[in-house]
């Protein structure tokens, strides 16, 4: 028996959790509106906190993530430091990678965020890397890779899960199913509307769950963590949700049906929970605020550190090509 | 120093790394129990020796052979994977080009990736074009990998474990028209350091510079240019990249002449590289004009009467030695 004070602390930390997400990222629409000061494109998870809260909540700290050009949720989740995360998705020299990922390259190995690819579907073949070092080490520790409904048509993703479930290597694959893949719907580019049957080719297990819903989202990430933790091998999970934003946020979503995306927006995952901790008695409104204040204020202070950061000099624009620099 | 086989040398860089290093593993097709049974072969009898556990048969998935190498390197193992045969690397393309060779910059120096690709190479055996294709100058090209392409099975063994034993990824080309050859290997754990050129044959008149199989289409040229009194310098490149410009630099600043030798396509070759490099940085003192020896721009043949056609030969040397003295 669990006692009531973890469950209430594992509750605010779900909610927290997914409210900074949102409170980040909608912070970088508004930077995005102001030209120039973020560089490249953005690519936002609003809508799919859930998942990143839910999955990440129940990895022990030396797991590895893999993640995606949709990362910023994971990265949050996983408890990175907000100043050099924003400061790296404005380019500048203070930013967790230096200025030289950007929103889309991010590598935050001190939380195990170990690489992010935007290349779509790289992240499973790079995953089979990370389970296999943790496997070769005799580790108990897994790697957990998100990519989106989108790469599940990617050859990589294939030969990947073949290959870990050849190996039995401990991979949680979390297929991120947003309805979204650029501006097309699954039933336009999947042959299964039910991508985790394809976990059964592979030998692995495979459920899918509603992606809005943080709890479920947890408690499926639980017991399929656990059996990859096991060394029985890998395992996979898709989470049911939506991209609420375009693609990126040059995207204008003019192949969205409004009426879909009102219809998603009242499955909010954020406004969904808060209401159920309002309804269960386990947050007040009082404390609810304080959330989402607390939130408010860390994303202004992160962007304060980020705006008083320089950008990299020209002395750096050429090094970590390679470990010692070529003379050539 | 025994006598030991191209092929045999390589096996012997790699039963040392795997004896030294505990972090060293071995992946890829057969590279446990392979069709081949040949005693020439790299990994010949490494399974028997060090177990399943760090020498790995992998699934026929390029992509997923590649990813292993970038992840674990990142985790801090040193794997050696191999691709069969240099046209299959396009399957593994996307991991090392957009990965082994850009995630260390893009993380700001703080992932790096001591990963090694065994590649194997080579024109002349008759498979065709999908089997032979040199794709050097497209890795060669690509940021943050480098290349090695060995001639001697003692480089072969020194090259191979210099590559393992680098921090950065390493492609290491090994031609298969050479694993039977025989030559001095020393014993141990010897490296031949990445990025050190090989002169090969010190003379005055014109420098060639050639690596891998090709280099041996350059010995059968020097003869007949001998009897026409023009003694060539040879230098076997060994690596591309990093490569050792100083070295070709200063041997074209004494002989006053080029000709690059290589079995790829002549066009948007590596040879191009060095002809404009010569062009940009010892240009006053050249004395004729740089010459390519390489393939046409043309899939590889199959038919041997074909292959001659494609494959560069001595009298293709000779011609561009004797077209660079002005003869």
């Amino acid at each position: 028996m669990i006692d009531n004070k973890i469950i209430q602390d594992l509750h605010t930390h779900f909610y927290s959790s997914m409210v900074l997400i949102r409170k980040f990222e909608e912070k970088i629409v508004a930077l995005s509106q102001d030209d120039g000061r973020l560089p490249g494109m953005q690519i936002l998870a609003n809508g799919q906190e859930a998942v990143a809260t839910g999955i990440v909540s129940t990895l022990e700290p030396e797991d590895v993530i893999v993640s995606n050009h949709r990362s910023h949720g994971h990265i949050i989740a996983r408890g990175a430091n907000l100043n050099s995360l924003m400061a790296e998705i404005m380019a500048k020299e203070t930013g967790v990678n230096g200025g030289k990922a950007g929103t889309l390259h991010l590598a935050v190995p001190d939380v195990n965020v170990l690489m992010t690819s935007t290349v779509v579907g790289a992240g499973p073949p790079l995953a089979l890397g990370s389970a296999f070092a943790q496997q070769y080490k005799n580790s108990k520790a897994i790697t957990v890779v998100f990519f989106g409904d989108g790469a599940a048509a990617e050859g990589s993703v294939h030969e990947a899960m073949n290959l870990a479930g050849v190996w039995k290597l401990p991979i949680l694959f979390v297929c991120e199913n947003n309805c979204w893949a650029g501006a097309q719907r699954p039933e336009e580019h999947c042959a299964t509307p039910n991508i985790f049957l394809r976990a059964k080719g592979y030998n692995m297990p495979g459920e899918s769950v509603d992606g809005n819903d943080v709890e479920a989202v947890y408690n499926l990430s639980r017991k399929l963590s656990q059996h990859c933790r096991s060394g029985i091998g890998p395992a996979f999970m898709e989470t049911l949700t939506y991209r609420m934003r375009g693609h990126g946020e040059q995207d204008r979503q003019h192949y969205v049906d409004p009426k879909e995306l009102a219809i998603w927006a009242k499955k909010c995952p954020i406004r969904r929970y808060g209401k159920k901790l309002l309804d269960d008695g386990i947050l007040n409104t009082d404390q609810i605020e304080a959330i989402d204040q607390e939130a408010k204020t860390r994303v202004e202070a992160a962007v304060t550190f980020g705006d008083a950061s320089p950008y990299p000099g020209p002395e750096t624009a050429l090094t970590d090509v390679f470990v010692h620099p070529l003379n050539t | 120093m025994s006598q030991k086989t191209f092929g045999q040398a390589l096996n012997e860089a790699l039963t040392i790394a795997l004896e030294i290093d505990e972090t060293v593993f071995i992946a890829g097709e057969g590279v446990g129990v392979s069709i081949h049974q040949d005693p020439n072969m790299a990994t010949h009898g490494l399974l028997e020796k060090f177990g399943s556990r760090r020498v790995k048969d992998t699934p026929v998935s390029e992509a997923a052979i590649a990813g292993l190498a970038v992840g674990a390197s990142c985790m801090g193992l040193r794997p050696i994977v191999e691709i069969m045969f240099f046209p299959f690397i396009t399957l593994a393309s996307d991991m090392l080009v957009n990965h082994a060779g850009k995630l260390r910059y893009m993380s700001g120096g703080k992932s790096s990736f001591p990963m090694t690709v065994r590649v194997k190479a080579g024109v002349g055996f008759g498979a065709g074009s999908q089997h032979s294709h040199n794709l050097e100058s497209w890795i060669a090209h690509s940021p943050g990998l480098k290349i090695v392409w060995p001639s001697t099975p003692q480089d072969a063994k020194g090259l191979l474990l210099s590559a393992i034993f680098d921090p950065d990824p390493v492609i290491v080309v090994e031609d298969m028209m050479l694993y039977r050859m025989p030559g001095e290997v020393p014993g141990g754990d010897i490296r031949t350091p990445l990025g050190k050129a090989r002169m090969v044959r010190p003379g005055t008149d014109c420098t060639i510079v050639a690596y891998g199989a090709a280099l041996y289409v350059v010995m059968e040229a020097l003869d007949p240019l001998n009897e026409q009194g023009i003694s060539c310098e040879v230098i076997d490149l060994r690596s591309l990249v990093p490569l050792d410009k100083a070295c070709i630099l200063d041997s074209v600043r004494r002989t006053g002449r080029l000709v690059v030798v290589h079995e790829a396509c002549r066009f948007c070759g590596f040879g191009a590289e060095l002809a404009a490099m010569v062009a940009e940085e010892a240009f006053d003192a050249l004395k004729g004009p740089v010459k390519r020896v390489g393939a046409p721009q043309s899939p590889v043949p199959t038919a041997t009467t074909h292959e001659k056609i494609f494959k560069p030969g001595p009298e293709n040397v000779v011609l561009a030695v004797l077209e660079a003295m002005g003869k």
